[in-house]
């Protein structure tokens, strides 16, 4: 990746976490801080990594992309809209009645959403049915899928890891946004999840254990999951909570809480700034 | 009786998949490691390469099953109507209803009919369950032509449908050479105008039994086969309600939830005066036994359909 490229993405990741910001703040409701720490990986994802064609959105061959975290939706969304899947003015409009921004994902209102999620430990589920059906199909898409470290307390998300490895799915790539916290507290004290890489591993998967706000380290993760074969891959990627915005940084709080108009103004000058500094 | 074929539902279910399979390649088929009781192990031997092992995990494999509709194909997904419609609830819901997927759920082993399992699979809510979600279709043949013929058009179908076939080998009395399926439609099998009986499942030819008994009695009955459930045949449902005045339901299946209440509502939110008795499991959980004992036991009987019909 060259300097001009791994900045394009910093300033994309940066307008996605302003998309963020805009779209909870406007709800007065929403995901905040699971959609900040995914904020890199959804920019990687839609900008580079993805053959997917906004002016297309159902092409069959296109990858796919299940947010089976479905709550940082909001994450999503800017990062769907920043590509052109539709205005960015729609960001507004989250969670409001007549919107296609529903709280959580549906694949039959917003364009580029392929899965219908928010059940957590379903849309991985439904990533590894795609990734069967593409290679019973002959197909040669990709389908990645990204989990919260608490969701996979959810017995479902090993049911699918086990059905991934069965059937050697090395079209199929998992990524665990390990940001350490979920509602009830940090993860290691509400249901230590121990060693998430060990545990992909003893269940059949390749892994990349990499730092998620790291574009270069999302490439090479990305990288090895296409050079794999006869597996599936999993992508346990180490990132902050609420990162971006200075008080919801690795905080508890902002998992489900929409900034007010005061703290909206803080997170947007703060980002603003980012954006300046970057783009000077 | 001894002249009557008889062949389990979820015999023709298999069937219908292996037959269906040579015209569809689009077909496939999800399995929760109980080919060969739901008999979707028939398909797997014609069709080794398009039948999926999911393990014990039938959970993950109604989502399985979405993520694969979404790409174009038509999954069958099969377990018993206890994990199914039980187990799998949430994920039937969200992965399948919600998104309106094209997904099939062949579930056998529905009702009290399980036998000596026991209670633990005797599922008697799948109705319940299944109907409370939007956009779903709720099959239950009565024979082995009816679910035949119900596979078909499920496949046809958009949209996900649920079908629920049973363990126990009952009569096959429709004639397969002169029979017409079609979701939503329900099947007048006798005509009568002093009562109406209206039954799904196996408990169809319980009522056609039911209905001889009555007429030799002098009671005409008229008998509705509802193989859907859902969405309830209302026309047919409300003629029967206008000329009969009389209901008795009858489904191998909870009173709570099932077609009993679905008739209820339809025939209440009516105004048309007529009354109506449901035949079906009592808010009780089965037990073990024998299938044939454990029907006549719960009251899920021709016998004990004629007795709620001349009660009315």
């Amino acid at each position: 990746m060259t300097d001009a490229e791994r900045k394009d993405l910093q300033i994309k990741a940066t307008k996605v976490r302003m998309g963020v910001v805009e779209s909870t703040h406007a709800a007065k409701a929403g995901h905040p801080g699971g959609s900040l720490s995914a904020a890199d990986m959804f920019t990687y994802l839609y900008f580079k990594e993805l053959r997917v064609d906004p002016a297309d959105p159902k092409n069959p061959d296109r990858d796919r992309f299940v947010l089976s975290k479905g709550h940082t939706a909001p994450g999503l969304y800017s990062a769907l809209a920043l590509r052109g899947f539709f205005p960015w003015e729609d960001l507004l409009t989250l969670r409001q009645i007549g919107s296609h921004l529903q709280g959580h994902p549906n694949m039959n209102y917003t364009p580029g959403v392929d899965m219908s999620t928010g059940s957590l430990g379903q849309g991985v589920s439904c990533a590894a049915g795609m990734a069967k059906a593409a290679k019973y199909l002959g197909k040669d898409c990709r389908v990645y899928t990204l989990l919260g470290d608490g969701e996979i307390e959810e017995g479902e998300v090993w049911e699918a890891f086990m059905f991934a490895a069965n059937y050697k799915l090395d079209n199929f790539c998992a990524i665990i946004d390990k940001n350490g916290l979920q509602i009830d507290g940090p993860t290691k004290d509400v249901m230590d999840s121990g060693d998430i890489a060990a545990k992909l591993r003893a269940f059949g998967f390749e892994v990349a254990e990499i730092n998620g706000h790291c574009f270069d380290e999302i490439e090479a993760a990305f990288q090895k999951a296409k050079e794999t074969k006869g597996k599936p891959f999993g992508i346990v990627m180490h990132t902050v909570k609420g990162l971006g915005v200075s008080y919801m940084t690795n905080s508890v709080d902002w998992h489900g809480k929409a900034p007010n108009d005061a703290e909206y103004e803080i997170a947007m000058n703060e980002l603003t700034a980012k954006l300046k500094e970057l783009e000077a | 009786m001894a002249d009557v074929k008889k062949m389990a539902t979820r015999d023709a279910y298999g069937a219908a998949l292996a037959e269906l399979g040579e015209e569809k390649s689009d077909l496939v088929v999800f399995e929760a490691d109980l080919a060969a009781a739901t008999k979707t192990g028939v398909f797997r031997k014609k069709f080794p390469d398009r039948h999926f092992e999911c393990g014990i995990a039938e959970g993950n494999m109604m989502a399985v099953a979405a993520g694969a509709a979404s790409m174009g194909l038509v999954p069958f997904a099969s377990s018993f109507a206890m994990f199914a419609a039980g187990r799998a609830f949430e994920q039937v819901r969200n992965s399948i209803g919600y998104p309106h997927l094209n997904v099939k759920i062949g579930a056998t082993h529905g009702g009290i009919s399980v036998g000596e399992d026991g209670a633990s699979h005797q599922c008697c809510e799948d109705f319940a369950l299944m109907r409370s979600i939007p956009g779903m279709v709720v099959l239950c043949p009565s024979d082995a032509v009816e679910a035949r013929a119900a596979v078909r058009a499920a496949y046809e179908h958009q949209g996900p449908v649920y079908l629920r076939f049973g363990r126990l080998a009952i009569p096959v009395f429709h004639d397969e050479n002169d029979f017409h399926f079609e979701i939503g439609k329900g099947e007048t099998l006798a005509e009568g105008n002093d009562i109406a009986i209206i039954a799904t499942g196996l408990m169809v030819y319980e009522a056609l039994e039911a209905a001889k008994a009555l007429e030799a009695e002098g009671i005409h009955a008229r008998v509705i086969n509802l193989c859907t459930v859902k969405p309830l045949d209302t026309e047919l449902v409300l003629k029967a309600a206008r000329e009969c005045g009389k209901i008795v339901t009858a489904e191998e299946h909870s009173v709570i939830g099932g077609l009993g209440e679905a008739v209820c509502a339809a025939v209440a939110e009516s105004g048309i005066p007529c009354k109506v008795k449901r035949v079906g499991v009592n808010d009780v959980f089965g037990h073990s036994g024998p299938a044939v004992p454990l029907l006549k036991e719960f009251g899920l009987s021709a016998e004990n359909i004629a007795k709620v019909a001349k009660e009315l």
